[in-house]
């Protein structure tokens, strides 16, 4: 794993790391019904501060509230930070009604990044996600195809309910599945008029495929399907050292210190949220 | 050390309190919590604990962290700065002395939290030995001495003096201040008290209470045990526990709004309520059991895994208070050890 | 006290063993001798280990929503807490044909912390003996009347009487009380300036740490989402951001309880603070009565609350200010 990060975005200053600082939303995307991407930079025109990929950030809309996000862009992208965000709940909503120049306030970032500069380097991916838990897993895979030769054999599978429900399905088509030695794999749910694609469950699609236990992968999705397919790959002969995933739970402070993502010793906000599959097995079987 | 007599306490308070706050345990509406001493306010050495910590002074309860002002999509942060000002703490039990290593443990290590640790760095805390254990005490059984609680400066009650001794740098110089009002005293003039004091502690009904069941490392054993459907079932899922506990840490993190002005401040949040763990998407505790475990687990295995101390300091405050006297010794017990039969 | 704790061991042993319940929500032993906990006791044998004394304050009725669900469940009900009762069966949070109520007599609760008010420190074991309490401390026996260490709601007891029963022990029923004396403090509040009456409310509420144990622990708070923890609502809160605050909350709550309490107490007995929590709903209990004619909420099951039950007798809004209320 990467080293412990140590926040030094508010170094300079007295402001506590537990303060966001004001941003701008300088473009909202649309990608689903329920998922749009917003485009954040600095008020003075930066990218606020640094991170990598998996690491998060806590989002303010003042009188709402905040809660924690996986940055979606990649650190190679210095021109601003994006945030693929699922309508779910009382701040999202509000975030969905955002318009571009809304000022929003930000911290981070927060988590423990996968180890891209490390247990990833020379390693071929494979990357399994479901529905909106592409978010984090983008940040990884434009910053492996931003340092292509640092990588081996890149796979990408994703799965969601619907073709309408495929998050970044345009940078898919029009840039990922244009990479070298790079397989884009798409599966829905269910049957739909005008998919031509494969469709059904990502854990099965993923046994179909019959990938070799030759790399390291990478799951982001709803818990059930990380379930299903750790099993898969375990079944497929991986070892639970090659298999890197999320975990997500209500977060407030991002720093180890409010409590609520605690499971057994670890605070996912900081031991996390990126945790190699053997790692978990320590942790309690419920939170 | 230094002696004052007891009845002349006012007047150590009031030189202390001439240029700064201070804070010590005042009676209001009939119960005693830590408030800032204005003057001819008592002190009431017989009384042993306040309801709240002294949690509540470096951590308050509920604390403004900055002002959000919005106009139209605009949106400027107003941080409120950390305490800048010297104050002192008086009248905290050894107990409380060591809740609040446990919470250095959790706001001093990286990244600090600014509010606790200036509030810690511009403390000085003046502790009062117990002259008066009660039958809820097991603060020996983490290796606590009431008769020496330690701090910034500790003091004993001796009869018709309180004898006061300084630890740290800070508690010279506060000492110091006062010096007009102290007399130099034998190291020896608090011996009989401290004797008289730990007769009582060998007494204490809970003191050998067993904690060879808990610590590190013993979450595989323990979280699955079938006890903790028992142990569960009586609780309210109130937060009495969490909010007089001296070490309990959790906060929220909320916004007030009233018109375009937010205030984002900080409270204390408890494990044992529903919403704790409730994200958008669902909770991962949605149980009862799942939360009266939780603070148990982490308090007395998570806490001793990650810190390397246990996050009870024994002070009695939830045997008292629980209101359906579902209590950390009923868990401690119930999971065994050989004196907890 | 201690005949009824044997009557009880063995009669619920018996409900156990013939069928008629397959487990007893009743008390049992804590650490001392005045912390009895709420519990559900699931054998023969397990309910020789139940406690009836002077410190069995708690009202168990609200338990059995959560565990009267499945099977049959005994549960044992002192009389003010078979107004609660009721009150659950009237708002359909409990099914009567799920539960075998055994009515236990009682002749008043005691308070440990009225007794630690009266500088007894390290209380180690509480006696009952006649009138008095012998109590064993650290620092030597001392013995007080218990009169003097009542629990609030007992000090005004308004009946000895089961509203609600399957089979009573002892037998034989008490009587309601008559002069109790509910009202006084709410009278002395009452006849304070509306400054003074402010700055009682005040200090008291002032001490709230928002620990939700009065709610918790109300038998007629049964929302299934509390609108103070909904984070919908606009109001959810865990800690007084400000002195409105601190006073909204229980005014909200003995708004919302108004007509539905039973004035069981617990509220105030549960209180970490000694809050005299239940002095709000005496207050709404007291205006219900003069407004609308006596009524107890719980006192059946089959009753309509005056709040819930329009007619066209009811007192108009006007009714306060031509009262001519400070």
């Amino acid at each position: 794993m990467a080293e412990e990060h140590i926040c030094t975005c508010h170094a300079n200053d007295y402001i506590d790391p537990l303060l966001p600082q004001a941003a701008v939303v300088t473009n909202v995307r649309t990608d689903t019904p329920d998922v749009k991407t917003f485009r954040v930079v600095g008020k003075d025109g930066g990218i606020c501060f640094d991170h990598m990929p998996g690491q998060c950030a806590m989002l303010t809309l003042p009188g709402v509230g905040e809660a924690m996000f996986s940055i979606t862009s990649s650190p190679t992208n210095t021109e601003y930070k994006e945030f693929s965000i699922k309508r779910c709940g009382v701040l999202t909503d509000a975030l969905h009604a955002m318009e571009e120049g809304q000022e929003i306030g930000i911290r981070g970032p927060y988590g423990k990044p996968f180890p891209v500069e490390t247990a990833f380097k020379g390693q071929n991916l494979l990357f399994i996600a479901g529905g909106i838990g592409i978010a984090p897993l983008r940040s990884v895979i434009n910053y492996v195809r931003d340092n292509r030769q640092n990588y081996g054999h890149v796979d990408v599978l994703y799965g969601s309910r619907s073709a309408n429900d495929l998050v970044d399905y345009k940078e898919m088509c029009d840039e990922w599945m244009k990479e070298e030695d790079f397989n884009v794999y798409l599966t829905i749910d269910r049957e739909q008029e005008g998919w031509d694609g494969h469709v059904g469950f990502v854990p099965a699609y993923l046994k179909e495929l019959a990938f070799k236990p030759d790399c390291t992968a990478i799951i982001c999705g709803p818990p059930i399907m990380i379930k299903f397919v750790l099993a898969a790959l375990i079944e497929m002969g991986f070892s639970k050292t090659q298999v890197y995933t999320t975990l997500e739970l209500k977060m407030k402070c991002g720093v180890g210190k409010c409590g609520r993502c605690n499971i057994g010793s670890k605070y996912v906000c900081k031991d996390g949220p990126v945790f190699r599959c053997d790692e978990i097995e320590e942790l309690p079987n419920e939170y | 050390m230094k002696k004052l007599a007891v009845k002349d306490l006012n007047k150590f308070f009031d030189a202390i309190s001439a240029d700064q706050l201070l804070y010590m345990p005042l009676e209001k509406g009939g119960s005693v919590n830590y408030g800032i001493y204005s003057r001819g306010d008592k002190y009431d050495p017989t009384v042993l604990h306040t309801v709240k910590s002294v949690k509540d002074v470096f951590f308050p309860q509920c604390e403004s962290m900055a002002s959000f002002v919005t106009a139209g999509k605009k949106f400027e942060v107003a941080p409120i700065a950390p305490v800048d000002q010297s104050f002192t703490v008086f009248g905290v039990r050894a107990c409380d002395v060591r809740g609040m290593e446990a919470l250095d443990k959790v706001f001093l290590s990286d990244p600090v939290d600014s509010y606790y640790a200036a509030r810690r760095a511009h403390g000085t805390v003046i502790s009062v030995a117990c002259s008066a254990p009660e039958e809820t005490c097991f603060c020996t059984a983490f290796g606590i001495d009431p008769t020496n609680p330690g701090a910034d400066i500790q003091a004993v009650i001796a009869g018709e003096d309180i004898l006061f001794s300084a630890n740290t740098e800070k508690g010279i110089a506060l000492l110091d201040k006062v010096a007009d009002l102290l007399s130099d005293t034998d190291d020896s003039a608090a011996d009989d008290a401290k004797a008289s004091i730990k007769e009582i502690l060998n007494k204490l009904p809970l003191a050998d209470i067993d904690l060879s069941a808990w610590g590190e490392g013993k979450t595989e054993e323990l979280f699955d045990r079938p006890e903790w459907d028992e142990l569960c079932k009586s609780c309210l899922g109130c937060g009495t526990c969490t909010y007089v506990c001296p070490t309990c840490q959790c906060y929220d993190i909320r916004d007030y709004k009233v018109g375009d002005k937010t205030t984002r401040y900080r409270c204390w949040d408890s494990c044992m309520y529903s919403d704790f763990t409730m994200a958008a998407h669902g909770t991962n505790r949605p149980d009862k059991k799942q939360r009266f475990r939780q603070r148990f687990m982490h308090k007395l295995v998570y806490f001793p895994d990650r810190y390397g101390m246990f996050s009870c300091v024994g002070c009695g405050r939830c045997v008292a208070k629980c209101p359906v006297s579902m209590n950390i010794v009923k868990v401690i017990k119930a999971m065994g050890g050989k004196n907890n039969g | 006290m201690q005949e009824i704790e044997k009557t009880l061991r063995s009669r619920c042993a018996e409900l156990i063993n013939n069928g008629t319940c397959d487990k007893v929500i009743a008390w049992d032993r804590g650490e001392f001798f005045y912390d009895n906990s709420p519990a559900t006791f699931a054998c023969a044998d397990c309910a020789q280990k139940l406690v009836y004394d002077c410190f069995c304050g708690a009202n168990l009725s609200k338990y059995l929503i959560q565990y009267a669900k499945e099977g049959k469940t005994a549960v044992l009900l002192k009389p003010c807490d078979t107004y609660s009762f009721n009150q659950l069966l009237t708002e359909h949070r409990i099914s009567r044909e799920n539960i075998y109520v055994i009515g236990v007599g009682c002749d008043g609760m005691v308070d440990i912390d009225k007794i630690r008010a009266m500088g007894i420190k390290g209380i180690t074991a509480v006696k009952e003996d006649g009138e008095d309490l012998v109590v064993s401390t650290l620092y030597g026996e001392k013995t007080v009347k218990k009169a003097d260490c009542l629990l609030e709601k007992c000090v005004s007891c308004k009946s000895k009487k089961h509203y609600v029963f399957d089979e009573l022990i002892p037998e034989a029923d008490g009587e309601d009380v008559k002069e109790n004396g509910r009202f006084d403090m709410v009278e002395k509040l009452e006849a304070m300036t509306a400054e003074e009456r402010f700055e009682f409310w005040q200090e008291q509420l002032s001490k709230c740490i928002r620990c939700n144990a009065c709610r918790n622990a109300c038998p007629a708070c049964t929302c299934r989402k509390c609108v103070f923890d909904n984070p919908h609502s606009g109001v959810a809160s865990k800690a007084n951001a400000d002195s409105f605050e601190e006073k909204m909350f229980h005014i909200v709550r003995a708004f919302h309880v108004a007509g539905r309490c039973t004035d069981c107490g617990e509220c105030s007995r549960v209180c970490p603070q000694n809050i005299p929590l239940h002095l709000l709903n005496r207050k709404f209990i007291k205006e219900i009565n003069e407004f609308y004619g006596e009524y107890q909420a719980g006192e059946t099951a089959d009753q309509r609350g005056p709040l819930v039950n329009y007619t066209t007798e009811d007192a108009e809004p006007t009714a306060v200010s031509d009262r001519g209320d400070n």
